[in-house]
């Protein structure tokens, strides 16, 4: 008896979801996940950001049905991971970035093909949809050139078109666009976002390195290390939540004698220098909870005989709101 | 999902799969020439040896359906055995493991697609036997020759699809695993002499690899008394489908120990694990 659609069921849902690593080779247990707990409504673009080593892989690995769970509970499409492995299958796509696919005697046409049908795709719909992809990772002058004669941008491509093969319910993004080009990378996120928009309740999930690409895609974010879900929000709300609003960069030229110059202006939160000896300047950068301190920071400046030279100011960045959460950047190694 | 469209998926699954291998042979056309040829000067240097210690013709006949046979032996070891090796390294693997169709669909695509691309291979050998060395044969019933030559390639295709989780599970470079098991079996299949002349050992041999029992009944059909059979044809034919049978159950239990073990260790199946 086929199994019931829970179509009312959310993308995804993880209830204290756990992983550890076994000991091997010397090592001690590793803890990827500890006490996961998410949900991921359909027809969101949900981010997982989090440093190497987080358990954002992990993660993935364990909704596409590839790893269990050491502990706690996770459902795809309302589907249990471990119990209902073959109803997730059917609905989801992975495409992992870095990664290759397919056979070097095949043609990008065919290898596209061949996936297709480990989804059971009819030719009649595989044929089109396939060439549509082709052509929206710009691969359309190498559909009958050998996967072995790509580039490896290209073979990239190549695999993200792939994972589109199948036009899944829910689709896995891990680190998508590592390694692409800009304008390849740029057309690829609008292709998810258009795919998206097109096809009402479809999902994604993605991981990403970059900050950039997170804040134009995600409708949500999680902010996950040492496999902890630290916030969980949308990028503006992230952002929000961290104190202090305008970032301030001044250079100045002079002796800013002791480091602590600007203590004494209210509400300066962070205060330190960068200094440029072939300008003989020195760059301030500081955080204003309030754009009208800025004038009592300038005038302090004056009084201890700085000259402003450059003045420049940003709005708080989501890559901002992750230091401060995890307390360190996305690429930055624990405890650097 | 209904078992209909399961079916279906499957089918179109195994159908891709041996597309790659059909393609692959003919698009690599300096890989048919090592592939096809290369094996045979082994089953050359037994025809001459027997023919210049004068031994009866009915032996080079026999070298040639050993010689034929081992193209089948090296692609089941080669193309089957070490094939989730090569996907585990270039990051396929994982990706057959997240799909919806069946493993063993895919196993089974491999198997079809590689003994179709093999059997051309095969009559390189044939063509040597016959146009150059000019065995001969004694009169042999297609039927049987089909049947026995059917059996042998389910088992021995079969006990591929298995080696294929076992290669993981054993955790070692499938490279070397291949090398250690291509000139055993040779020598317990009585590729090149007749299999009765390992005495008991060629009767284990024949419960226990497909190629030795297939080999045996199949010079059986083609030469009767000549070839020195080990047991009756008949039977060896009924070893034969039963010895597929097991094989394909072994095959499917040993993958699905393999996705187990896989998804509850985080390893064999994903790259770099």
């Amino acid at each position: 008896m086929p199994a019931p659609e829970p179509i009312h069921a959310p993308a995804v849902e993880t209830r204290g979801l756990r992983r550890v690593f076994g000991a091997s080779r010397g090592a001690g247990e590793v803890v990827a996940l500890d006490g996961v707990d998410l949900r991921i409504e359909r027809g969101e673009v949900f981010g997982l950001l989090g440093p190497n080593g987080a358990g954002k892989t992990t993660c993935i690995k364990i909704l596409n049905t590839l790893l269990f769970p050491t502990a706690g509970e996770a459902r795809v499409a309302g589907f249990d991971v471990v119990r209902e492995a073959g109803e997730i299958r059917r609905r989801i796509g992975l495409v992992s970035g870095g990664e290759s696919s397919g056979y070097g005697v095949l043609t990008v046409r065919e290898c596209l093909w061949m996936f297709s049908q480990f989804y059971g795709v009819p030719g009649a719909v595989s044929g089109p949809r396939i060439d549509e992809l082709i052509a929206v990772v710009g691969l359309r002058e190498q559909a009958n050139t050998r996967i072995n004669r790509l580039s490896t941008g290209q073979r990239q491509r190549m695999n993200f078109a792939r994972g589109f093969v199948s036009d899944p319910e829910i689709m896995f993004l891990d680190e998508p666009t590592l390694g692409m080009d800009v304008n390849a990378a740029r057309r690829l996120r609008e292709f998810v976002l258009e795919w998206v928009r097109a096809r009402p309740g479809r999902t994604v999930l993605l991981t990403t390195h970059y900050m950039a690409e997170a804040d134009q895609m995600c409708d949500r974010i999680a902010i996950i290390d040492r496999g902890r879900v630290l916030a969980c929000d949308t990028p503006a709300a992230l952002r929000r939540s961290v104190q202090g609003g305008q970032h301030v960069e001044v250079e100045v030229r002079g002796e800013p004698g002791d480091d602590d110059l600007l203590a004494e202006v209210a509400g300066v939160r962070v205060a330190w220098g960068a200094p440029h000896p072939e300008r003989g300047t020195l760059t301030l950068k500081f955080r204003l909870p309030d754009e009208r301190v800025l004038g009592d920071v300038l005038r302090t400046l004056e009084d201890r005989g700085l000259a402003v030279q450059g003045l420049s100011t940003r709005e708080t960045s989501l890559e901002d709101a992750f230091i401060r959460i995890v307390g360190r950047g996305l690429d930055d190694e624990e405890g650097s | 999902m209904t078992w209909l469209e399961r079916l279906v998926l499957d089918l179109r699954a195994a159908r891709a799969r041996a597309y790659v291998r059909v393609v692959g042979t003919f698009r690599e056309p300096q890989g048919v020439l090592l592939d096809a040829v290369f094996p045979n000067l082994g089953m050359c240097a037994f025809v001459l040896l027997y023919r210049s210690l004068g031994a009866p013709k009915s032996f080079e006949a026999l070298a040639v359906v050993g010689g034929v046979m081992t193209t089948f032996w090296l692609n089941v070891l080669w193309g089957m055995g070490a094939q989730f090796f090569w996907e585990k390294q270039n990051g396929q693997l994982q990706l057959y493991f997240a799909a919806p169709c069946s493993r063993m669909a895919i196993l089974g695509g491999m198997a079809v697609g590689g003994l179709a691309a093999t059997v051309l291979r095969s009559l390189v050998g044939v063509a040597l036997g016959v146009a150059v060395f000019h065995v001969r044969l004694a009169a042999f019933s297609p039927w049987w020759l089909a049947a026995v030559f059917v059996a042998t390639m389910a088992a021995l295709y079969a006990l591929g699809m298995m080696l294929a989780s076992l290669f993981l599970l054993y955790g070692r470079e499938a490279w070397h695993t291949c090398n250690a098991l291509t000139e055993p079996v040779f020598l317990l299949s009585g590729l090149y002499f007749p299999l009765r002349t390992l005495g008991a050992v060629g009767a284990v041999a024949a419960g226990l690899v497909p190629l030795a029992l297939g080999v045996d009944a199949l010079r059986q059909v083609l030469m009767g008394r000549a070839a020195h059979g080990l047991f009756p044809m008949r039977l060896e034919f009924a070893g034969l489908c039963a010895l597929a049978g097991v094989l394909l159950v072994l095959a499917r239990a040993s993958l699905d120990h393999l996705e187990r073990l896989s998804k509850r260790e985080g390893r064999l199946t994903q790259r770099w694990q």
